[in-house]
């Protein structure tokens, strides 16, 4: 199964909460990006099955509502795991060894699927790099130990 | 006696090295001492290696501390004055007294949410002015300061201004870029958490310039902390008639929202910007038309970076010739270089332009974080060229840089030290625009991935003098055939890369052989 499969195999969507999502935002000009970002935010990802909703409520195809939600990075396909770790791989982090560091967190957190580790290009703290966004917070000169403190529990 | 005020910075790179914590063992310092004092959250100075930095006036000038710790938190109120972390006056550091802070001189200094502050400190002077002139006169001001796009392109802001001023429509726009997505920027964002209403201020006026009633700040989805940060911020500014329908009680109109990107980072580009903000794909539109005829909505707008917008106030309160006397050649005014990556002394450095490489990255930076030689820099982003040593004294200014070959961008500069490998810092340019192409184009969209296959048959030592070649050739398609800036100054790191550091292009060909 593929990681879209099976998060619908596994979860039963609230479809009312995204359609009543979408209804709300809909008054905003230009307003499915923050549609799928509140869609994204609530859920941790945008499935498959919301996309019909989402195309229904503000009257666009299915096929353009997919484009957009498949164009950008931020919206994911699939469930993240309990802790969303973001680890700069951009130019400033690398200087300062942020390929091995996402190898190491890779390697220690990467794989139980508790914890989604993801690579971001840029968190604007390149002063302080390696850097990192950890469940929405960000954190400066970073190292594998306080990445996997942070996602202990 | 008044309350003591006590400075703790808000900004998110403070806070990602523990701000926060900090500003809590000293709230917790004061409630056990019962101590008149407050906590006053700022943005950054920008000093990044000093952060968290904590300042307190005792009367004679605000008195620094930092890098500050939890347990630091006690001597500062038993012995301040042989404080271990004690720096002396903040604006006597040489880092900051050398500098040249218009735009960012409150930033760090003022309540970051407090309207009051922001009055007091000389804000809304450049509006005040600006309500009491004719739409066109402010945009002869803003035009005759010689103010150019600091997003990176370096367009006149003025002309744009002008074009939007003149078209007809029912509605025009006012968007502010604030997609920093460029490695090595972060002055939008310490600007848009330190000192918002700075940024607001500029696009109210720009709004009366050019007869634009919305705008909109577009930021990236990078930056959670500015998003809430820059919420409250216009909030406030709704409160105090900042924004509204009747702008500081002169029946005029202007609001703001703001909206987030989605990790894509073609959407700094401008009209991809005005795509995502339509609500569609990110993807870059052909011009003409001009964003500044048919723009949002297909509506004209003035598209601007976060830092144009932010240096209007000030050319509207001191006047253009204040402006444009600061600077060299055709880049007027001061300029907000951002030194970071593999550097002792990382930080915001705004200084008129002209400066060289080396006064920012020795003199400043004060070498390497790892202690290293350093080897080479990368100005302007990820598309921005890879330099040696030996360009070290181009004067920081869009035309010194373009005429070597390279481009300021939006002022980043990323150090690097004597272990970085050219060859993959090439390979990693053309990797992140394949990975960031929208697609429209062919030499972006295509040429970036052969161009990552090719650089990798170089690594592998296959065929290297003629792959180089083939580079070189792919390159050139690139520059001149991509719709965008971003398949057409992919090439940019590449070519110096290869330039510059051919060394690190021979490879052992014995690895291919194997």
């Amino acid at each position: 199964m593929t990681p879209v499969d099976r998060a619908q195999a596994a979860t039963p969507l609230d479809l009312a909460l995204i359609r009543g999502i979408a209804e709300e935002l809909k008054p905003l000009d230009g307003a499915l990006l923050p549609i799928l970002h509140a869609i994204n935010d609530r859920f941790g990802y945008v499935d498959e099955r919301a996309v019909p909703v989402v195309a229904e409520v503000l009257n666009l195809s299915r096929a353009e509502v997919h484009g957009v939600v498949t164009f950008y990075h931020d919206f994911r396909r699939a469930p993240p795991g309990r802790h969303v770790v973001k680890l700069c791989r951009a130019e400033a982090c690398q200087s300062v060894g942020a390929d091995k560091l996402f190898a190491e967190v890779e390697a220690a957190c990467g794989d139980d699927g508790k914890v989604t580790v993801e690579p971001v290009f840029c968190l604007g703290n390149c002063a302080l790099g390696p850097a990192a966004l950890i469940d929405g917070n960000l954190h400066g000169r970073i190292d594998c130990a306080a990445v996997r403190d942070l996602v202990r529990t | 006696m008044t309350t003591q005020r006590i400075h703790v910075p808000g900004d998110a790179a403070a806070l990602s090295v523990g701000a926060d914590r900090v500003a809590d063992a000293i709230d917790a310092e004061i409630a056990a001492r019962g101590l008149d004092a407050t906590i006053v959250r700022t943005g950054s100075r920008g000093l990044f290696w000093l952060e968290p930095l904590v300042e307190i006036d005792f009367g004679d000038g605000r008195i620094g501390f930092g890098p500050f710790d939890v347990g630091d938190a006690r001597a500062l109120f038993d012995a301040p004055e042989h404080h271990p972390r004690r720096l002396g006056k903040v604006e006597e550091l040489a880092y900051l007294k050398s500098q040249q802070r218009l735009t960012f001189a409150r930033c760090g200094v003022t309540d970051s949410l407090s309207l009051d502050d922001y009055a007091f400190c000389g804000g809304l002077k450049g509006l005040h002015r600006a309500l009491e002139m004719a739409p066109g006169e402010i945009v002869d001001v803003v035009t005759e300061s010689g103010l150019r796009g600091r997003g990176g392109a370096g367009f006149p802001t003025g002309i744009k201004w002008r074009t939007v001023a003149g078209a007809e429509a029912d509605q025009k726009y006012i968007v502010c870029n604030a997609d920093e997505g460029d490695s090595g920027t972060f002055a939008d964002r310490m600007l848009m958490e330190g000192d918002p209403f700075l940024l607001i201020e500029g696009m109210v006026v720009a709004g009366l310039a050019v007869g634009a009633t919305k705008g909109f700040v577009y930021l990236r989805s990078e930056y959670p902390h500015a998003f809430r940060q820059l919420g409250r911020a216009v909030a406030v500014a709704r409160i105090g008639k900042l924004l509204g329908n009747d702008v500081l009680g002169s029946g005029r109109e202007f609001d703001i929202e703001v909206r987030l990107g989605a990790g894509a980072y073609i959407c700094g580009e401008e009209t991809s910007l005005l795509e995502s903000l339509e609500g569609k794909r990110g993807q870059v539109r052909f011009k003409p038309p001009l964003p500044a005829i048919e723009g949002l909505f297909g509506r004209p707008t003035v598209v601007n970076n976060v830092l144009s917008l932010a240096a209007v106030p000030t050319i509207l309160a001191e006047g253009a010739a204040f402006y444009r006397d600061v600077g060299m050649g055709r880049s007027r005014g001061t300029m907000a270089i951002q030194l970071a990556g593999n550097v002792k002394h990382g930080g915001l450095i705004e200084r008129a332009f002209g400066l060289t490489l080396r006064d920012i990255v020795d003199d400043y930076g004060g070498g390497t974080l790892s202690g290293r030689p350093v080897r080479a820099v990368q100005v302007g982003g990820p598309l921005g060229a890879y330099w040696p040593r030996e360009l070290f004294d181009t004067p920081f200014d869009y035309e010194a840089f373009a005429a070597k070959g390279g481009m300021i961008g939006h002022g980043g500069v990323v150090v690097f030290d004597d272990s970085v490998d050219l060859a993959c810092q090439a390979r990693f340019a053309m990797e992140f625009c394949a990975h960031e192409s929208c697609g429209k184009c062919t030499p972006c969209r295509v040429g970036a991935t052969r161009g990552v296959e090719t650089i990798d048959k170089i690594i592998r030592g296959e065929h290297a003098a003629g792959n180089i070649d083939l580079m070189r050739d792919l390159c050139e398609v690139m520059r001149d055939g991509s719709l965008c800036a971003l398949g057409g100054l992919a090439p940019m790191p590449v070519l110096s890369a290869l330039d510059y550091f051919p060394e690190d292009f021979v490879r052992d060909a014995s690895v291919a052989a194997e």
